[in-house]
């Protein structure tokens, strides 16, 4: 069963074990240089909003209520990491955008794959900020709309059909779980936007951004440790601030300062080491992914509002067992430029 | 000691032992209160935190705001505003399942619904 509580997704498998429960939450952050360079990991800046799609039943277009799940906003060119929080007991996760494997750029499918590794272990992986484009490397999560052709999912099937993120949890064996445990101890107005339909090309998807240093870790424990009987699994639709205002009447959260303007103001970017767990290898598909300023450029056209290089002097790393909380930019937010 | 204090001790405690971040001084400079004061806390030796700073602690501690701010005697905000707006039906539902099992009062929590897709 899955829960939304204070903005994060919450999977409980009660059925299987009373620990199994794990914690997802969608992380506001910067956009990091679309510019061939590698990065650190950028903060945290705060949880996006969720909220039910079934609440808004009335007003969003047929073939997202068919789908269900929740509903979540972001500014076009906004950037996004994923947030994974589990309290010991192993899950193993997939995670897609636009029904496409952020790890593989395979197709959705609704069970675990090891050749190649379609899934992300929990606790061991604390994060996930964006697509396996290189052992060892991510290419950033970013907002763009569906039909211009810069999402992964555009880029890997020719299609503009799902948009979105999609999440699939499942819990480790009880019983494996129970040996484990043995050995152990030993920004516009609403009413411009209030009669959109159910118009594909009005969605929002994710698509590639900048590159940084992050390892999406091998599975230690093995493909027969997961209970592939129970998972569940969710849809997360996202509204972009418009459509966003105009369902919940609310305002999304402000735009996150730039990359220049948090990294002048002196605040942090860090390094996360996991020790000697394995990274996984790209596979074909994801390597050959172009990023938005790449596909930008190739089409004569400027999709990021800004995209300037910076030097990344203060960098804190993070250790395996550290807890996420530290991830976050400390002090005020530096204005947007 | 209090409940309070000896939980938040041994949270901080045992982080600590893996990670000096969690030094009684790191702590406290992370939730934006002094040193002696989280040592008095974690003493028993004044009372808990406002909720905010509760909230705080409980986050930098990993460990879930709403079960700390129980043990701090507290209800947090935002679930008193919920009762507040139905406070005959939420009182009743709440009175009603003071002893039902924890898998029972699950069942009654608002799922996110899964479709087709």
């Amino acid at each position: 069963m899955i829960t939304l509580e204070h903005d994060s997704l919450v999977f409980r498998f009660p059925e299987v074990h009373k620990d199994a429960r794990c914690a997802i939450a969608f992380q506001r952050t910067l956009r990091i240089p679309d510019d061939g360079l590698e990065y650190p990991l950028p903060p945290g800046m705060g949880s996006f909003p969720l909220r039910h799609l079934d609440d808004y039943a009335r007003r969003v277009p047929e073939d997202w209520l068919r789908r269900g799940g929740v509903l979540m906003p972001m500014h076009q060119a906004e950037a996004m990491w994923i947030n994974f929080h589990c309290r010991g007991y192993p899950s193993a996760v997939k995670i897609a955008t636009g029904k496409t494997c952020a790890l593989t750029g395979e197709g959705w499918m609704n069970h675990l794959n090891t050749d190649p590794q379609d899934y992300a272990v929990l606790p061991e992986q604390p994060w996930l900020d964006g697509y396996c484009v290189a052992k060892g490397i991510v290419r950033q999560f970013v907002a763009m709309p569906l039909g211009l052709g810069y999402t992964v999912e555009e880029q890997l099937t020719g299609e503009a059909e799902h948009g979105g993120l999609q999440l699939i949890v499942y819990p480790m064996k009880a019983e494996r779980y129970e040996e484990m445990m043995s050995e152990v101890s030993a920004g516009a107005p609403p009413d411009e936007f209030v009669a959109y339909g159910p118009i594909k090309s009005s969605q929002m998807g994710l698509a590639p951004g900048g590159r940084m240093r992050q390892e999406i870790y091998e599975d230690e424990f093995g493909l027969d440790a997961w209970d592939q009987r129970h998972a569940s699994r969710c849809f997360v639709t996202i509204a972009n601030s418009v459509q966003w205002m105009s369902l919940t009447g609310e305002r999304p959260p402000t735009e996150p300062p730039t990359a220049s303007a948090y990294t002048s103001a002196g605040l942090p970017w860090f390094d996360y080491f996991g020790g000697d767990l394995t990274a996984l290898a790209e596979t074909e598909k994801l390597r050959g992914i172009a990023s938005v300023a790449e596909m930008g450029a190739a089409n004569g056209e400027s999709p990021l509002p800004e995209n300037k290089s910076v030097d990344v002097d203060r960098v804190i790393p993070l250790r395996r067992k550290g807890s996420s909380q530290v991830r976050e930019m400390a002090g005020d937010a530096p204005a947007k430029t | 000691m209090t409940q309070f204090g000896t939980f938040v001790h041994t949270a901080r405690r045992s982080l600590q032992e893996a990670d000096r971040r969690y030094s009684l001084r790191q702590v406290a400079k992370r939730i934006g209160v002094e040193p002696g004061y989280l040592s008095k806390i974690e003493r028993g030796q004044v009372a808990p935190p406002s909720e905010a700073a509760t909230v705080r602690l409980a986050r930098d501690l990993d460990q879930d705001p709403d079960v700390l701010l129980a043990l701090g005697g507290k209800v947090s905000s935002d679930l008193q505003e919920v009762i507040r707006k139905r406070p005959r039906l939420f009182a009743q539902l709440i009175r009603e399942l003071r002893d039902a099992p924890d898998h029972a009062v699950l069942r009654l929590v608002r799922e996110v619904r899964d479709g087709d897709w």
